[in-house]
C-alpha cells in the first residue's frame, strides 16, 4: 500500500471544489429559489423612449386588477426622500423616474401583487403620458454647445460634462513627443459591453414590521457596502439591517451596484409589511444595469529609432450614459486607467479623460477588470503592435526592447504606480517557445506568398494593477477598501471561517479553506467558509477587481498565523515546554530534539476549551481586517494565431497560448479555470460582444439574440502555461487572476487580425471585429491600390 | 385552469394550473424543484433545459399544460440510488463548472447526447451544447467533463 508522503503544503494544490456538490445535485440557493411565507411579487414598467418628460402616470386600472396589492410610482417614493440614490460614484440616479426618462429601460413605475404572472400583468394597465425629448446618443456630440440637458434636475449642471481628469507629467512627455523620431497613434472605440451574467439580478426585501428587522437577500457582490448604503439613503438602523447574498449565478461586476429594483423591492415590503420579490428579466438586466468600457481612446507612443518607447499620450471620452455610476476608487476619475504605461519602462505618460452623459443605462461597472484596466490594457498593447509594424520591427522584439526588467522591481511608473513584481521576458518567452512563435512567422509568410491565404500573429504582454486596495489611497464613498477574515476553531479541530468578500462561483469555499489549511494543517474538508451574510461575516468590502485574494485571501493567511500564535501558547503548557522549545510542522507542534513529544492543532483545539493555560483567554478564534500595503501587479503574455478568410472577412483562431503570472497559485484548477473564462470573454468581446444604440437611444442588444454571446461551437480552444513570479508584500505571494484574461487577451485577438492584413496596409479595426468589418476593410485596402 | 398530471423525475405530480403557466414555473413553484433555472426566458441560454419523455427541451418557453401525461427529468432526477450520475461525478473532476447556475441544463444536454452517442467527439459535444450558455468556464472544462462521463460509463458497460 502506498504510503501518503507527509504534506507541507495545501498551496498549488488542486483540491476538488466543496461547492460543487449543491449545484450538481440542483440544491443551490439562488435568489430566485429564496422564498419566504406571504410572499408578494414585483416587476418594474421600463421607459420606452431614451429621453421624453413624464406628462402623467395613470395607475388606477392596475390597481383595480385582482390580485394586485400596490403600485409604486416615483411620486410615492419621493414622499418617503427615495425617488433618488447615491451611485457609487457620488452622483445621483433616479430610483423611479418622476421628471423625465433618461434612458431606454429606465424605471418608471413598479407593481406588487400576489403572483408573478400578475404583476406582469398590471404592467400593461399602467398609462404613462411621455412627451419625447430629442435623445444624445453620441458623447462627442453630449458635449457640442447647445445638446439637449441630460441632467436637468442636478443644480449647478450646465452641460453634460460629467468631469476632466488628467494623470501623469504633461510637460515631460510634451519634450518627448518632441524630442521623438516617430510617433505612432491609434484612435480606437472599446465598445459598450455588458457583463451579462447567467443569473440576472434579483431581490427578496423581508421587513418584519414588530421587530423591525430588515432582511434583504439580494444578488450582491458587495453586501456589506450594499448594507452600509441602505442604511445611509433609507436611513433605516444599519444594525436591523441584513443583507444576506446567497449563490450567486455569475458576476462579473453586474452585482456591484445597487439596482434601482431592490431600493423598490426594500421600500414596498416596509410599506405592506410583507416580503417582496423582485427577479429581474433579461431584457431588464441588459437595458438597464451596469454597463462596461464604452471608451473612445486616441492614444499614441512617442519613438526612438532603436524602438525605445519615450513617451506614451492618451486622450478619452468615457461614455457615461445618465449618471456618473462607475464602480470605482473614488479619487481617480478614470478608475485604474493610468496602468497605460503596461508592461513598458516609459519614462513619461500623460492621460487626459472627460466623462460625458449621454441618454444610455448608467453602470460604468469594472465587467471582469480592475477599474478601467481593460480599456487601458488593450490601448498600449494594440499601439504596440502598430508601433512594432511601423517601425519593421517584429512585436515580440519591439517588447523585448520596452519591457521593464526584473531588476528594475519594485519599479516606480512614469503614472505612479508601484509594480511589485514581474519578469515580463521570462512570460513572453515561455509562450513564444509553446506556440512555435518563429516557425509561426515562417508559415505566415509562405501560406500568404504561395496560398494566398492570411495567417495573423497578435501578442500581448499586459500588467494588471488588482487588489485594491490600500487605505490611503482606495474607498468606495469614503469606506476604505481593507477586507477581512474571522476564524473559529472549534473545540473537535475543526474550523469555521467568515470572510468579507463573496464568491459567485470563483469557488473561494475550496480556495479559503485551503489558505487556512495552509497555515494550521486542518484540512479544507474540516474548514467551513462562510460569506455573504452580514450579520455572521466581519465587514468587507466585496469580491471584484480581482480584490478576494489579494485582500480577503491576506487577512484569511493573518488571522490564521494569529490563531496559531495563541495555539503555540497552549501547546507549550499542554507539552509542559516553554513556546521558545516548539516547532511547528504542518498540522502540529513538537518539541525541539524530541519530535515524538506533540500536540496536533486538533489537540490544541480541544485544549483551548478543556484545558487553558492560566493567564490566556479560552477559545481558539480571532479576527482581522487587512489593509494592503500595495495592489499586486499580475501579468502575462498571450499569442494568437488567426486565419482570415480574405473571401468573407471570417476568422477563425487556430491557437491561442496563454501564460499567466498571478504569483503563487492557491488551487490551480480553480486558476486555469478562471483563466479559460477569462479568454472567452475577453474572445466575445473582440468578436461579437456588443451592446449599441440607434440614434433615437434604442437598445441594440436587448437580448440574447441579438447581444451575441459565444457558445461552445465558436470559442476557440486554449493551451495555458505559467510562470510564478510571487507577490512580495502579499503573506502567500498571491496577485489575483480572475480578470487577467479579459483584460490582456481582446488586444491579443485584434493584434491578430489586424496582423493577417497587415500587408495590405490595414492598421486597426474597432471592436467587435465582426467578419462584415474585416471584409470592409479587406476590401477598403484593394481600392486603395486600384 | 386545467387539470394537469405529469411525472417528474418518476414521480407523479398532479395539479391545477393557468394554461399560461410555463413549464418551468410549474417545476420550480408548483412541484418545488429548484434546480432549473432561468437564465434568459427567450430560449437562448438553456439554463432551463430538461429532459422530455428524454429529449432535451428548454422549459422556459414551454407551457406546462403540453407537458401534461408526459415524463420530465430534472437535475434533482439525475443520481441512481444516492450515487452521482457519471455527468455529476465527471463536472466535479474535470472542473466544468463555476457558478453553477448553467450546470443543471447542460448535465441534462449531455445526458441526452450520450444517450444517443455513448462515444462522442469534442466537436459532437461542442455542437451538443451550442444552445446552452456558460459565462464563466469557456467550455472547454465542460467538454472534458462530458468525456469523463462518457469514458466511467463506457467502463461501466464492458464490466456489466
Amino acid at each position: 500500500m502506498a504510503v501518503e508522503e507527509k504534506r507541507t503544503t495545501w498551496l498549488g494544490t488542486s483540491v476538488k471544489r466543496k461547492e460543487d456538490d449543491r449545484f450538481l445535485q440542483g440544491r443551490g440557493n439562488y435568489i430566485e429559489d429564496v422564498s419566504l411565507p406571504n410572499m408578494l411579487h414585483m416587476a418594474i414598467l421600463r421607459s420606452p423612449f431614451a429621453h421624453a418628460r413624464i406628462v402623467s402616470i395613470d395607475t388606477s386600472k392596475a390597481q383595480e386588477l385582482p390580485g394586485v396589492i400596490a403600485v409604486v410610482t416615483g411620486e410615492l417614493l419621493a414622499e418617503h426622500n427615495l425617488a433618488w440614490m447615491p451611485t457609487l460614484s457620488g452622483d445621483t440616479q433616479a430610483v423611479l423616474a418622476t421628471d423625465k426618462v433618461r434612458f431606454q429601460g429606465q424605471e418608471v413605475a413598479a407593481v406588487v401583487a400576489e403572483n408573478r404572472y400578475v404583476a406582469h400583468d398590471a404592467l400593461e394597465l399602467i398609462d404613462v403620458d411621455y412627451d419625447p425629448l430629442p435623445a444624445v446618443v453620441d458623447p462627442f456630440k453630449a458635449l457640442e454647445e447647445g445638446a439637449p440637458l441630460i441632467r436637468d434636475d442636478k443644480e449647478g449642471q450646465e452641460d453634460n460634462r460629467i468631469y476632466h481628469w488628467e494623470a501623469g507629467d504633461k510637460d515631460a512627455t510634451d519634450r518627448a513627443f518632441e524630442e521623438a523620431d516617430l510617433v505612432v497613434d491609434l484612435s480606437t472605440h472599446y465598445p459598450r459591453s455588458h457583463p451579462a451574467p447567467l443569473e440576472c439580478c434579483g431581490c427578496v426585501a423581508d421587513v418584519n414590521p414588530a421587530s423591525g428587522k430588515i432582511t434583504i437577500y439580494m444578488t450582491s457582490q458587495a453586501p456589506h457596502a450594499h448594507r452600509t448604503v441602505f442604511a445611509l439613503v433609507t436611513g433605516l438602523p444599519e444594525q436591523n439591517i441584513q443583507i444576506i447574498s446567497p449563490d450567486i449565478g455569475g458576476g462579473f461586476g453586474n452585482k456591484v451596484p445597487i439596482y434601482p429594483g431592490y431600493v423598490i423591492a426594500t421600500a414596498a415590503s416596509l410599506l405592506l409589511g410583507q416580503p417582496v420579490k423582485w427577479i429581474e428579466d433579461r431584457t431588464g438586466n441588459l437595458i438597464s444595469t451596469g454597463f462596461a468600457r464604452d471608451f473612445h481612446m486616441s492614444g499614441a507612443l512617442a519613438l526612438k529609432r532603436d524602438g525605445t518607447i519615450s513617451g506614451v499620450r492618451v486622450k478619452m471620452l468615457s461614455d457615461q450614459g445618465c449618471s456618473y455610476a462607475d464602480a470605482q476608487p473614488s479619487k481617480l476619475k478614470a478608475g485604474l486607467f493610468h496602468i497605460v504605461t503596461g508592461s513598458y519602462d516609459i519614462p513619461a505618460a500623460h492621460v487626459v479623460t472627460d466623462g460625458a452623459y449621454t441618454n444610455k443605462a448608467m453602470g460604468g461597472v469594472a465587467y471582469r477588470c480592475s477599474f478601467r484596466v481593460t480599456e487601458a490594457s488593450y490601448l498600449v498593447e494594440r499601439l504596440a503592435h502598430s508601433a512594432a509594424t511601423e517601425l519593421g520591427m517584429d512585436p515580440a522584439e519591439f517588447r523585448r526592447k520596452n519591457f521593464i526588467q526584473p531588476e528594475q522591481f519594485p519599479y516606480r511608473s512614469a503614472t505612479g504606480f508601484t509594480y511589485d513584481s514581474g519578469d515580463y521576458e521570462k512570460a513572453m518567452n515561455l509562450a513564444l517557445e509553446t506556440a512555435g512563435y518563429s516557425e509561426l512567422r515562417a508559415e505566415q509568410k509562405r501560406v500568404r506568398e504561395e496560398e494566398g491565404r492570411l495567417l495573423g500573429l497578435g501578442l500581448a504582454t499586459f500588467t494588471e494593477v488588482v487588489g485594491a486596495g490600500p487605505s490611503k489611497d482606495y474607498d468606495i464613498l469614503g469606506i476604505k477598501m481593507f477586507d477581512s477574515a474571522e476564524l473559529r476553531v472549534h473545540p473537535t479541530g475543526k474550523a469555521i471561517l467568515k470572510i468579507g468578500v463573496k464568491t459567485q462561483g470563483q469557488g473561494h469555499e475550496t480556495t479559503f479553506a485551503q489558505i487556512v489549511a495552509n497555515e494550521l494543517g486542518i484540512p479544507p474538508s474540516d474548514i467551513l467558509v462562510h460569506h455573504g451574510d452580514t450579520d455572521n461575516t466581519p465587514y468587507g468590502l466585496g469580491t471584484y477587481a480581482s480584490r478576494s485574494t489579494p485582500v480577503g485571501g491576506a487577512a484569511t493567511a493573518v488571522i490564521a498565523r494569529k490563531v496559531r500564535d495563541k495555539a503555540k501558547k497552549i501547546a507549550a503548557h499542554m507539552l509542559e515546554v516553554s513556546e521558545e522549545d516548539l516547532e511547528w510542522e504542518m498540522g502540529r507542534f513538537f518539541v525541539k530534539g524530541a519530535p515524538d513529544k506533540e500536540a496536533t492543532i486538533q489537540d490544541v483545539a480541544f485544549a483551548a476549551y478543556t484545558n487553558h493555560p492560566p493567564g490566556v483567554e479560552a477559545g481558539l478564534e480571532g479576527v482581522t481586517y487587512y489593509d494592503p500595503p500595495n495592489m499586486t501587479y499580475p501579468f502575462g503574455s498571450y499569442l494568437v494565431v488567426v486565419e482570415v478568410d480574405p473571401d468573407t472577412g471570417e476568422w477563425e483562431v487556430q491557437k491561442m497560448v496563454a501564460v499567466d503570472d498571478c504569483g503563487v497559485r492557491i488551487n490551480p484548477m480553480i486558476v486555469e479555470g478562471q483563466i479559460m473564462g477569462g479568454l472567452t470573454e475577453g474572445f466575445a468581446m473582440s468578436a461579437m460582444q456588443q451592446i449599441s444604440f440607434d440614434e433615437e437611444g434604442n437598445c441594440i442588444g436587448s437580448n440574447f439574440m441579438d447581444y451575441l454571446l459565444p457558445t461552445a461551437w465558436e470559442t476557440p480552444k486554449f493551451e495555458l502555461d505559467q510562470t510564478v513570479t510571487p507577490s512580495p508584500h502579499h503573506p502567500i505571494g498571491a496577485k489575483g487572476v480572475g480578470e487577467s484574461a479579459t483584460v490582456g487577451s481582446p488586444a491579443a485577438f485584434v493584434n491578430a487580425v489586424v496582423d493577417a492584413l497587415a500587408h495590405l496596409g490595414v492598421t486597426n479595426i474597432d471592436m467587435p471585429v465582426t467578419s462584415a468589418k474585416v471584409w470592409e476593410a479587406i476590401q477598403g485596402a484593394k481600392t486603395k491600390a486600384t | 385552469m386545467v387539470d394537469i398530471t405529469v411525472t417528474v423525475n418518476g414521480r407523479s405530480r398532479t395539479a391545477d394550473v393557468e394554461p399560461r403557466l410555463l413549464l418551468v414555473h410549474f417545476l420550480r413553484d408548483t412541484v418545488g424543484l429548484t434546480g432549473t433555472h432561468v437564465g434568459c426566458d427567450t430560449t437562448s441560454c438553456g439554463a432551463c433545459t430538461i429532459l422530455l419523455d428524454g429529449t432535451p427541451i428548454k422549459s422556459c418557453t414551454f407551457f406546462a399544460v403540453q407537458a401534461n401525461g408526459r415524463e420530465v427529468t430534472t437535475v434533482e432526477g439525475m443520481m441512481r440510488d444516492g450515487q452521482l450520475h457519471p455527468l455529476q461525478e465527471g463536472f466535479k473532476e474535470e472542473h466544468g463548472l463555476q457558478c453553477g447556475f448553467c450546470t443543471p441544463g447542460m448535465m441534462l444536454v449531455a445526458a441526452a447526447l450520450l444517450e444517443e452517442n455513448q462515444s462522442p467527439s469534442e466537436e459532437d459535444i461542442r455542437w451538443a451544447i451550442s444552445g446552452n450558455l456558460c459565462r464563466c468556464t469557456g467550455y472547454q472544462n465542460i467538454v472534458k467533463s462530458v468525456q469523463w462521463a462518457a469514458d466511467k460509463m463506457q467502463s461501466e458497460q464492458t464490466k456489466a
